[in-house]
């Protein structure tokens, strides 16, 4: 397929955007990144996602997809040939598809909340949210990769991808906060798969660096809100 | 072996009614397990661990959790009456849908059910913006899922019961014909389908508990 035919809408420090990157990247399909410059909204991200307008937007054949896993899901069912990024046994599918959601739904609202914290106590409190939430990681991490390098098995696949995402927040925000939220001691598995994942050739070049990360993190809040 | 097909839920549950009806409408045999949320089961704590909420559907021993995850297994299991369109395009918009019922529509009703005054009044439109996506979206289509209900009817669905229960309720209109045709039009022809009409929740019970809601989110809060 021309590589026009792909287009991607996104900004690089968006865990959403990278993961539909990383699934392009696992398929070899290559797309068009458009940057959308942060601050603002272009003409064709309007456009294409008028119902919420966000990124990631993935346009292929001029079609419009939005919504990361679901992008991600479309392009597991659209490029047959490459790696699968979904498990093949239903139960397996539902058990990726139901931590993913957690993933978006319940863990990381609680990193929000621990980056946000403000006062000792509330950071005490929000710092044990998200442990709670590792330890249930770890646990899906063991079911689902059944002892296996990713909790896809083998190779890398769409829980790997919803929750490898963030990644370089999680970097970001235990720099910032001088702490462990992957310790390979309380987390042996996670922490291993995270090495993996993030030192893999699809990944690699697609996660941000932590240190330009807390970069942004310290221009934001310099920054008045809009 | 024959499926063991068990669903946990309680009897007012709008996302455990999309499980109801897409096992029903594959033709499949399960049983019901009623849960009282104020007294949770062992067996509901020990399959959702992680929410401890219904629906659950058990399938031979193994829980799934989540109604759009359990509609998926469900579709990926049984390929009967499917439920999604084949086409990834089609597939993509039919999720896209079901998460903006579930993540931006539900909570906008609900919003409009549980204040008043200025607060109302700004939620009101919210919702109604929210419901214009949908109207368009329906595009001279009996059903999202085209001449029978798939996916995106199933997510949807409670809308045809829950809205006129919440509109008598707060005396509001949401769902005015002239402004929404194709959606009142979806809603009726929603509920003359027979597996829909035959799993409503008693509806003067709903009407009750909805009015409880309103009155409890309502009332001034007291002291702890």
């Amino acid at each position: 397929m021309a590589s026009s035919d792909v287009k991607v809408l996104g900004a690089g420090p968006s865990p959403y955007v990278n993961r539909v990157q990383i699934a392009l990247n696992l398929k070899s399909v290559d797309y068009e990144f458009l940057e959308e410059k942060f601050g603002s909204k272009s003409e064709l991200l309007l456009k294409s996602n008028p119902v919420h307008k966000k990124i990631p937007v993935m346009i292929h054949g001029g079609k419009p997809i939005c919504e990361s896993l679901i992008i991600v899901q479309y392009i597991d069912e659209v490029w047959t040939d490459g790696p699968s990024i979904l498990p093949s046994d239903p139960y397996d599918r539902a058990m990726a598809r139901f931590w993913a959601a957690y993933v978006d739904d319940k863990w990381w609202p609680t990193l929000r909340g621990l980056r946000s914290a403000e006062g000792e106590e509330a950071k005490a409190a929000a710092l044990e949210q998200v442990k709670e939430g590792m330890v249930l990681l770890e646990d899906a991490f063991t079911k689902c990769g059944k002892g296996k390098d990713f909790f896809g098995g083998d190779t890398i696949g769409y829980l790997d991808i919803a929750f490898g995402s963030f990644l370089g927040w999680v970097r970001t925000t235990e720099k910032m906060a001088d702490i462990k939220l992957i310790d390979e001691a309380k987390t042996p598995g996670l922490f291993g798969w995270a090495e993996r994942f993030g030192s893999n050739a699809a990944v690699k070049d697609v996660i941000p660096e932590t240190d330009k990360l807390v970069e942004l993190v310290k221009m934001m809040a310099a920054k008045p809100k809009a | 072996m024959a499926d063991d097909l068990k669903v946990f839920r309680t009897w007012s549950s709008r996302f455990a009614l999309r499980i109801i009806w897409a096992l029903q409408l594959k033709g499949l045999e399960y049983e019901t397990i009623f849960e009282d949320l104020s007294q949770k089961s062992p067996l509901l704590l020990q399959y959702n661990p992680t929410y401890k909420k219904v629906p659950v559907l058990v399938h031979n021993g193994k829980p799934i959790s989540e109604s759009l995850v359990i509609l998926e297994y469900i579709e990926e299991t049984w390929n009967q009456n499917p439920l999604l369109p084949e086409d990834p395009y089609e597939r993509a918009k039919a999720r896209f849908w079901a998460k903006f019922v579930d993540e931006k529509l539900l909570q906008s009703v609900i919003d409009v059910l549980v204040t008043e005054g200025k607060k109302q009044e700004e939620a009101v439109p919210r919702a109604k913006e929210n419901l214009k996506y949908i109207e368009e979206e329906l595009k001279g289509n009996k059903f999202f899922g085209g001449a029978t209900i798939g996916f995106t009817d199933i997510a949807l669905g409670w809308t045809a019961y829950w809205l006129p229960i919440i509109e008598e309720v707060t005396g509001i209109k949401l769902i005015d014909a002239d402004k929404f045709p194709r959606i009142s039009e979806w809603m009726q022809n929603f509920c003359d389908v027979p597996v829909i009409k035959a799993n409503w929740p008693p509806y003067d019970k709903m009407v009750a508990k909805i009015q409880g809601t309103r009155e409890k989110c309502l009332a001034p809060k007291g002291t702890d």
